[in-house]
């Protein structure tokens, strides 16, 4: 095989150096991360106390600036005093890799503080229905609109300026209003989902619809479809893998509101857990509740993308990573992980 | 091309008694297609453009007749009319006598671009004029793989049009504008996409196929061979504006087969529609390009 060219213009990768490169592109913050939090003389403003030695105010386990430190320690020094000693660390807001890890575990085991507080798998729970309410309300009417405005001027001429003007108003700002009307548990923190979500899906979807082929319009007229056929039996099919995709990418932009919608009203979900972590100071926990939002979302998307490989046989959809990473995982094949020496080439 | 000029062809009017005869039986079958003093504008930048000026023409049934030009002649939008795809701007258009405008089964068309549906098999596809008509699933499925089997694709029924290649989807196309039994079939360059050894093969498969079908067909083509292979008569357009040239009987006898191509009869159409079609090519020199020698004295390819 010949040697890859890295920066050719749209060519496509080796399998192994594809995977290799989605790797790296987790390992590469992951490290950067670590040598922050690992190697002391990398960035560590802080110097967390050991012993605190004369200097009066100094605890065990202090963290003090670098320059406060020394400047105490100076004036016991020329009293002639213990010195205090101690190791640079980060502030408490840059918890190491390995603490955020183990809040991974924890942050799940741990019995919330107050009574009426939820656990985090509560938390999420909660967090998770909200966001599938508000994408479920919003494409119920969002998407038929959307393919009405794609396949009908009118419609779009109607529909799509005063659409185009209510969504430059950030969802965030309806806030009070949502309160208000709905008052203040799940319901307003919905209508903030689907404020922010509908506005762009009807665009999104009109935009697509109208990407349709109109030659395929033209073949079915000659056919004898009927105008309703059209649209149902041509324009739809015709661009339903895109559809799943934008619903796909929507999806995604409902999970950015998530974090507002929850501050409305009562605070709940997984935005109350962060805000509450952060307040006792527990911020690996609070890393690990928005790595899981990640997670999550990542998750949710691309197993949609290979849902989407089983419904739409014609076409391929954005090929997922994961799966196809999975797969060959579990085929044991082309996986950096397993390394093993390089056979003889296959494909000349 | 000189060759042709000058060699000792028969006029392309001359037709032996079997041809002269087939003819004289083919204009007294009724006329299936008819168009009547069809024109088209389009509203350009500067004024109105005639793109159809006074086309009329009688089609008989089961009578296979081409519509050949220069490019801009108006041809595709003439086939486009007849589907009912564009409005003509003036005349009238009938099918069986009975006047008709927009789009129908009864006049089936088959694209250059295969327009095959890619979300359905080859024999949804071909199921799904049936399905408009109101054809129950059952019924429609096994009609459509009748028509399957008339262009030789059973083995790919349950096939995706982007598994099959450019051929292949063309037959799934006759197939599918076949299948609701039009009074017309309407084929705007539909093997202008495919490589020359398919392109022969598709022609001879849609002889076949006409043979065996009780279907008129009105094929649109820039392919001078092509026409000649194919057609009864040769509607030959002239362009802007895009108006009926000549009417060509062609003289050629069917059944008709590739070893035709150079028989005095071919030859003399063929020099006839290069006459029409070309009408300066043969004694004005081309256009000599303005270059400047750009290789070394002595380094020549020719």
């Amino acid at each position: 095989m010949s040697r890859t060219r890295w920066f050719a213009i749209g060519q496509q990768l080796a399998s192994r150096a594809r995977v290799a490169l989605t790797l790296l592109s987790f390992l590469l913050p992951l490290i950067a991360w670590s040598l922050v939090s690992y190697v002391p003389w990398i960035w560590h403003p802080l110097i967390r106390v050991g012993s605190p030695g004369d200097v009066a105010w100094f605890k065990q386990g202090l963290l003090v600036d670098r320059a406060v430190f020394a400047e105490e320690n100076s004036k016991v020094a020329a009293a002639g005093g213990r010195l205090s000693e101690g190791v640079r660390a980060n502030p408490i807001f840059l918890p190491a890799p390995h603490a955020v890890a183990k809040a991974f575990y924890t942050a799940f085991h741990t019995p919330p503080i107050l009574r009426d507080e939820l656990w985090l798998h509560q938390s999420l729970a909660l967090s998770i229905k909200t966001i599938f309410l508000g994408f479920a309300i919003s494409s119920v009417v969002g998407v038929p609109l959307g393919i009405l405005c794609g396949a009908y001027t009118p419609v779009s001429r109607l529909a799509e300026p005063v659409i185009d003007f209510v969504r430059y108003m950030p969802a965030p700002a309806f806030g009070a209003l949502a309160v208000a009307v709905l008052g203040i548990y799940d319901a307003p923190k919905i209508a903030i989902i689907v404020i922010g979500t509908f506005f762009q899906q009807v665009l999104v979807i009109a935009n697509t619809v109208r990407r349709h082929d109109p030659a395929l319009i033209e073949a079915a007229q000659t056919l004898g479809a009927r105008p309703r056929q059209l649209l149902l039996r041509v324009v739809v099919p015709s661009c339903i893998v895109d559809l799943y995709n934008d619903q796909r990418i929507l999806l995604g932009w409902a999970w950015t509101y998530l974090i507002v919608a929850e501050i409305v009203g009562v605070s709940s979900g997984i935005t109350f857990f962060i805000n509450q972590q952060a307040k006792y100071r527990n911020f690996e926990n609070v890393y690990a509740a928005i790595i899981i939002i990640g997670i999550i979302g990542l998750g949710t998307d691309q197993a949609l993308s290979l849902v989407g490989q089983h419904l739409f046989p014609w076409r391929q959809t954005r090929p997922s990573q994961l799966a196809a990473f999975l797969g060959r995982l579990f085929s044991m094949r082309n996986v950096p992980v397993f390394f093993r020496p390089p056979g003889p080439p296959t494909e000349s | 091309m000189t060759s042709l000029a000058t060699a000792n062809l028969p006029d392309h009017r001359s037709q032996s008694p079997e041809v002269a005869e087939r003819f004289r039986r083919l204009k007294e079958r009724p006329v299936v297609l008819e168009v009547e003093q069809l024109g088209r504008q389009f509203n350009g930048q500067n004024g109105p453009i005639t793109a159809l000026h006074d086309i009329s023409l009688r089609v008989h049934r089961r009578e296979l007749v081409c519509v050949i030009g220069p490019s801009g002649c108006g041809k595709s939008t003439l086939i486009r009319i007849v589907a009912g795809l564009d409005e003509p701007t003036a005349g009238r258009m009938l099918v069986d006598g009975k006047e008709t405008r927009g789009p129908c089964p009864e006049r089936g068309m088959v694209f250059q671009g295969y327009t095959l549906f890619p979300w359905l098999t080859v024999k949804r596809n071909v199921m799904f004029g049936l399905e408009m008509a109101g054809m129950g699933r059952d019924l429609a499925e096994a009609e459509a793989r009748l028509w399957i089997q008339l262009v030789g694709l059973n083995k790919f029924s349950d096939s995706f049009p982007h598994q099959l290649s450019g051929g292949m989807k063309q037959r799934v196309a006759i197939a599918r504008a076949l299948a609701p039994n039009p009074r017309v079939l309407l084929m705007d360059e539909p093997f202008g996409a495919l490589d020359a050894q398919t392109r022969a093969q598709m022609q001879a498969h849609l002889l076949e196929i006409w043979r065996n079908v009780d279907v008129t067909i009105l094929f649109i083509t820039h392919d001078l061979d092509e026409a000649i292979f194919l057609a009864d008569r040769i509607v030959v357009l002239k362009a802007h504006p895009g108006e009926i040239q000549e009417i060509i009987e062609v003289p050629v006898p069917r059944p008709r087969n590739l070893a035709q191509v150079s028989s005095p009869e071919f030859l003399a159409t063929r020099r006839r529609l290069e006459e029409l079609i070309h009408p300066r090519e043969a004694n004005a020199p081309m256009e000599k390009l303005p270059f400047i020698r750009m290789t070394n004295v002595g380094d020549d390819v020719e």
